[in-house]
């Protein structure tokens, strides 16, 4: 074959498969979001109703209480659910810190055994560590409140944030922190003023991997909270099943609540994301 | 100027300064992972019921294990489990290298495409779930009303109630979710590989096969290991995604580790049999990611080698 047509030919095939690449990525998810502004009878009809035909807030109305029927708190759901995220993302960057730069620059005895037993505390799975946890928190009195998950996410999240900001902490020159030392800071100083800005867009991108944790996480939250005081999105989102008729309508609303805060997050701090995950772990 | 050393502070093995700074990360976990933990293997010798408190103060060895190895649901559970992740990896894999030598290859609009591609990663499991539950719905499923649209089936396929079929719909869903975290480490390796090399082979006459099977994939496979280790920490996640589309039925045809973990524990209220089997889950876990981790130290170490 012509080696020009070829190359054309294989152009043109790259981009069919892109497009159905994004097709399959984007439809599901753009349907959600379609039939959140749509009427149940609408989404129930046969045969299908492609084009819609009413398109409306009533949905989101209804969720948040300005219709007559209120059936699921969902401001309530929304507020636990960013109270917990986000003072769970703050300890855990705070302890993050502290571990990441003891691994990044100090040597010391065990180091290679506690980084492996770190990351393993992470592969317990939710499901299988929610027995013990609901035992005992329930002995505690720590099942449905706040700091009872907080003190959980902190936990599910120390050990991902130390990797990503250990690995970001070694990118930067120990020279430098050095230096400053030698003209007079102490080291809490030199912390500070030299290692702490120059790692901030990872730190950033550690806080955003676990504000999302957080923020999707249901297995464990799913068995820790009971009602409106700590009971999160996720959870919240599974009231609609309980019911004999599921209210497609409605939790596709709900589905919409959730992923708008974490799709601005992601779209703010994309560039640092992907170099957060890149250099954190090959670099470090 | 002896008194300011830096490289001693840094230096000392016996510094305890380390330790400090670890102990608030290890005290968090010691509280919500290694307690728990050790509550749990204890809870796994006894018969205990949630309805009957008395029965955590009984004793009887190694009972729940010797069940659970007669268990039929349990073994098959398992071996779906391990099913479900080997063809859920590989098929990441596989695609995530697929997508990311697609993107790697266009010029125009790749930043878009991989912002794109970065969407799955966003979602919740349980929106994952919630949203393959509603395209394979069988009455209203934007699947099966496209089928029937274009005339390519007559009837509902109940994608969700075969066997097969809602295997494939769940493990459809998790790689739809996973995916990209492979395609975008992948896409950053290929992105960072020098072209020197490739030139260089071209030139010494390799057809394309030959550059990607001895340049380009040894390159890429540090940050494949990357993916495979972050995705080995929360495979569990699929519990999220099963426990919304199928919830482990109908008839127990798609049930994993995870969800029958829930029903034996929760729903009936099992929980010493419970921990034992969430014992062998957890050591499944580990054996997984200790596997990934240690080609990633590996890869991590020649990686540094090189620099």
């Amino acid at each position: 074959m012509d080696p020009k047509l070829r190359r054309q030919l294989g152009r043109i095939v790259s981009w069919v498969l892109t497009f159905l690449l994004m097709m399959i990525i984007c439809v599901p998810g753009l349907w959600v979001v379609l039939t959140a502004f749509r009427p149940n009878a609408e989404v129930l009809a046969k045969p299908a109703v492609w084009v819609p035909q009413v398109l409306s807030l009533n949905n989101f109305a209804k969720i948040f209480g300005f219709a007559q029927e209120v059936a699921i708190p969902v401001p309530a759901y929304f507020a636990n659910s960013m109270i917990i995220a986000l003072t769970s993302t703050a300890i855990a960057l705070l302890i993050g810190m502290s571990g990441g730069y003891a691994f990044a620059r100090y040597r010391f005895r065990f180091k290679d055994g506690l980084f492996l037993g770190l990351m393993l505390s992470r592969t317990v799975p939710g499901i299988a560590l929610s027995l013990p946890l609901f035992m005992i928190w329930s002995r505690l009195g720590l099942i449905d409140t706040k700091p009872g998950l907080i003190i959980v996410y902190v936990a599910m999240n120390v050990p991902f944030t130390i990797w990503l900001i250990d690995g970001f902490f070694r990118q930067i020159p120990i020279e430098l922190s050095e230096a400053a030392m030698v003209d007079g800071c102490t080291r809490w100083q030199a912390f500070w003023r030299i290692e702490f800005p120059l790692a901030r867009s990872g730190i950033a991108s550690a806080g955003i991997f676990a504000f999302l944790t957080s923020w999707n996480e249901y297995a464990l939250a799913s068995q820790l909270t009971r009602s409106t005081y700590s009971k999160t999105l996720p959870v919240g989102l599974m009231d609609f099943t309980s019911q004999f008729t599921i209210d497609w309508a409605g939790m596709s609303a709900m589905a919409v609540i959730i992923i708008i805060p974490a799709l601005a997050l992601t779209f703010i701090v994309q560039k640092h994301l992907i170099a957060g995950l890149t250099f954190g772990g090959v670099k470090g | 100027m002896a008194r300011y050393s830096p490289k001693r502070l840094f230096r000392n093995r016996m510094n305890l300064v380390p330790f400090l700074l670890l102990l608030p990360a290890f005290m968090v976990l010691a509280l919500v992972v290694v307690f728990p933990l050790g509550f749990s293997l204890y809870t796994s010798f006894t018969p205990y019921r949630l309805i009957r408190p008395n029965t955590l103060h009984v004793w009887i060895g190694l009972r729940n294990y010797t069940d659970l190895m007669g268990n039929g649901d349990f073994w098959a559970a398992f071996g779906r489990t391990v099913l479900f992740l080997t063809i859920a990896l590989n098929v990441e894999f596989l695609a995530g290298l697929g997508i990311a030598l697609l993107i790697s290859r266009i010029t125009w609009g790749q930043r878009t495409l991989r912002t794109i591609m970065m969407f799955p990663m966003m979602f919740s499991p349980i929106l994952v779930g919630y949203q393959f539950k509603f395209v394979f719905n069988d009455n209203i499923g934007i699947l099966n009303n496209a089928l029937q649209a274009l005339h390519l089936s007559d009837g509902a396929i109940a994608w969700l109630v075969d066997r097969n079929l809602a295997m494939f719909s769940i493990i459809f869903a998790e790689v739809w979710m996973s995916t990209s975290v492979f395609a975008i480490l992948l896409l950053a390796g290929l992105l960072s590989m020098p072209r020197d090399p490739v030139e260089a082979a071209r030139v010494d006459g390799c057809n394309p096969w030959q550059v990607f099977r001895h340049i380009t994939l040894p390159y890429i496979m540090p940050f494949a290991y990357i993916a495979m280790t972050i995705r080995s920490l929360d495979v569990a996640r699929a519990y999220d995604i099963v426990h919304v589309m199928t919830g482990g039925g109908p008839a127990g045809r798609t049930e994993l580790l995870w969800t029958l973990i829930a029903r034996t524990g929760y729903n009936n209220a099992k929980m010493g049999m419970a921990n034992a089997m969430a014992y062998i889950s957890i050591l499944l876990s580990i054996a997984f990611t200790y596997f990934f981790f240690r080609k990633l130290i590996a890869a991590r170490k020649f990686m540094r080698g090189a620099d």
